[in-house]
């Protein structure tokens, strides 16, 4: 179970997709402009991800490594082209408003590269797993930063969800500040994305920091002295 | 950052100027013509507006240095945010709504300047990065230009008047003042030459009310360049600055802006004399363009620095989507800055020509 653990904390937080590795962040700066489009990408993403993760994993010991990267692509790409074509059947009008952005989760290095650095090392249920939660870290990402810069940009949060969630979400739409909110425009805009983006890692950074400090204060010191090697390590 | 270190200005000449405290104290004293012409063309707005930068900005200052675990009433001394409020302040148009200020003295002070570093650290000119996401998000509240008090005086019939004191506090903190009459706000001259609607210049001067009362540029604001022009000649022969910067701006504004000009047909994009006594000008050539911090500085440097952002101005004055361009000019060149930097090297005594940073 502790592999589990492993992988969700790394997924989630201590090696997120977009917070630490930075991967993704074409789709990231340009499609959070609300919570809709954000968690649109994001489950495309997460889907894709776990797809091919698993596939990797099931090939992992038939592909040769000269060929590998050829073929991990070809897998992303046919799972991206089955969720864009879900999409397109589905969810048709958000469909349109992700635009480009959808066929462009192929080119999301977050995705090659959990197939190469984990699933074409590891079997079936880990991988899957790790799929799982890498892309659900890197959704509650797009998440956080699709309501700050829908908040600030235009005073609403969970507008128009019935593009996703069918009609009955589009009551959920909440105004923040009143209707003669007049919007702060930066917000919506790229530079907005890449503000809200370097504060969110600002945020991280800064609770790791705080983190680390607490433990460093809670360390229990041992008692007597302890010889210091000047000469190197031993192992 | 290291060739800051053999050419950083502000260059003491003068042990008097030898601190940054006396420098922007200079730089605040030689603002005052233009506040005052400001103040006496739109009345009190500019004044309100550099009250309440200077309050939120030294506020986001101290708070942030706190933060940073800085001594904050070190920092706050050296008056630098102070410097920023005002040009700041000067730079938002007259009688803008509160809150717009504070946005603004945010990114000014703790975007552009703490979260880089603080005073030093800044690549980018606060008061600049401000103005341009202010203009960016709020075009509404930062086209609202008032109209200035010659032209007001010249319109027959008209019963409009300058915001007083307590009219122009209302339109500050309420956004509307019911005993102010309609028409104090018009388009800029700049704007007026931009939208010419195919009418020759001379037709524009004298169908327009804006050059009802101008001399040589536009209604108000050539006197307001006049004041800063005066402010920062008063900086140079202080020795706050050397002239290349601001000298090679206005100098390839001059250069563009005679090249298209073609006597004034309904295709001239403005005299020279209009373009360098309009807008934004001279405050930005002597109070932004000089920025010690964001500004190239290498003395080669300075005048390709300071000839872009001219040559920006005009272009974007002419073919952009905005009438003013100095703040956009100004970043754009901020970018430039340390590449400019690099490229134009001195050389070091007793050495052969600078290689300019090649490798060979």
């Amino acid at each position: 179970m502790s592999e589990y653990k492993e992988l969700s904390l790394n997924g989630l937080w201590k090696n997120n997709p977009a917070l630490v590795q930075l991967l993704g962040l074409c789709p990231l700066l340009a499609v959070t402009g609300s919570v809709v489009n954000a968690l649109g990408l994001g489950l495309a993403t997460m889907a894709v991800l776990i797809g091919s993760n698993i596939a990797v994993s099931l090939i992992r010991n038939a592909v040769s490594d000269a060929i590998r990267l050829p073929a991990f692509v070809m897998i992303i790409a046919s799972f991206t082209t089955g969720t864009e074509l879900l999409m397109q059947a589905f969810t048709y009008e958000l469909y349109q408003i992700l635009g480009i952005f959808i066929p462009l989760i192929v080119t999301n290095c977050a995705i090659l590269g959990r197939a190469d650095a984990y699933a074409s090392k590891n079997s079936l249920l880990p991988s899957a797993f790790d799929g799982l939660m890498m892309g659900l870290g890197f959704m509650l990402v797009l998440l956080a930063i699709g309501a700050i810069r829908e908040v600030l940009g235009a005073g609403s949060l969970f507008a128009n969800m019935d593009l996703l969630f069918g009609a009955s979400a589009s009551s959920w739409e909440l105004q923040l500040f009143g209707a003669n909110y007049k919007g702060f425009l930066v917000a919506v805009l790229p530079p907005g994305a890449f503000l809200v983006t370097g504060l969110l890692i600002a945020i991280k950074n800064g609770v790791d920091t705080y983190i680390e400090k607490r433990a460093a204060a809670n360390k229990v010191l041992v008692k007597g002295s302890k010889r210091v090697r000047t000469t190197g390590n031993v192992a | 950052m290291s060739f800051m270190k053999q050419q950083s200005s502000p260059h003491a000449h003068s042990a008097r100027l030898a601190t940054s405290n006396n420098v922007m104290q200079q730089v605040l004293l030689a603002t005052v013509p233009g506040i005052v012409a400001l103040s006496w063309n739109f009345g009190p707005g500019t004044l309100i507006n550099i009250v309440l930068c200077s309050l939120f900005c030294l506020s986001f200052e101290a708070a942030f240095l706190k933060l940073r675990g800085r001594n904050a009433l070190f920092y706050i001394k050296d008056c630098s945010a102070l410097v920023t409020a005002f040009l700041l302040g000067i730079a938002l148009p007259a009688y803008a709504p509160w809150w717009l200020l504070v946005v603004g003295c945010f990114f000014a002070i703790v975007v552009a300047k703490q979260l880089y570093g603080g005073l030093g650290y800044n690549p980018f000119n606060p008061a600049m990065v401000a103005y341009v996401v202010l203009l960016i998000s709020f075009p509404v509240e930062m086209t609202r230009w008032a109209l200035d008090a010659g032209t007001l005086s010249s319109l027959s019939g008209v019963d409009a008047a300058l915001p007083n004191l307590s009219q122009a506090l209302q339109l500050v903190f309420t956004g509307h003042a019911p005993s102010l009459a309609d028409g104090w706000t018009a388009a800029t001259p700049l704007d007026v030459v931009k939208q010419s609607q195919g009418l020759t210049l001379d037709q524009l001067y004298q169908n327009q009310a804006i050059f009802n009362s101008a001399v040589f540029a536009g209604g108000g604001w050539e006197w307001v360049n006049i004041a800063f022009l005066l402010g920062g000649l008063y900086l140079l022969y202080k020795g706050v600055f050397t002239w290349h910067a601001p000298v090679a701006m206005l100098v390839s504004l001059l250069l563009l802006s005679a090249l298209f000009y073609d006597g004034g047909s309904s295709a001239s994009k403005g005299s020279p004399l209009f373009h360098l006594f309009s807008g934004a000008t001279m405050f930005g050539a002597f109070f932004i363009v000089t920025d010690p911090v964001s500004s190239a500085v290498s003395t080669k440097g300075r005048l390709i620095y300071g000839a872009c952002i001219g040559a920006l101005v005009f272009v974007i004055r002419a073919w952009g989507n905005y009438p003013d361009a100095v703040a956009f000019a100004v970043l754009l060149m901020n970018f430039a800055a340390p590449f400019i930097d690099y490229y134009t090297l001195p050389r070091t005594y007793g050495h052969k020509k600078a290689q300019s940073g090649r490798v060979k």
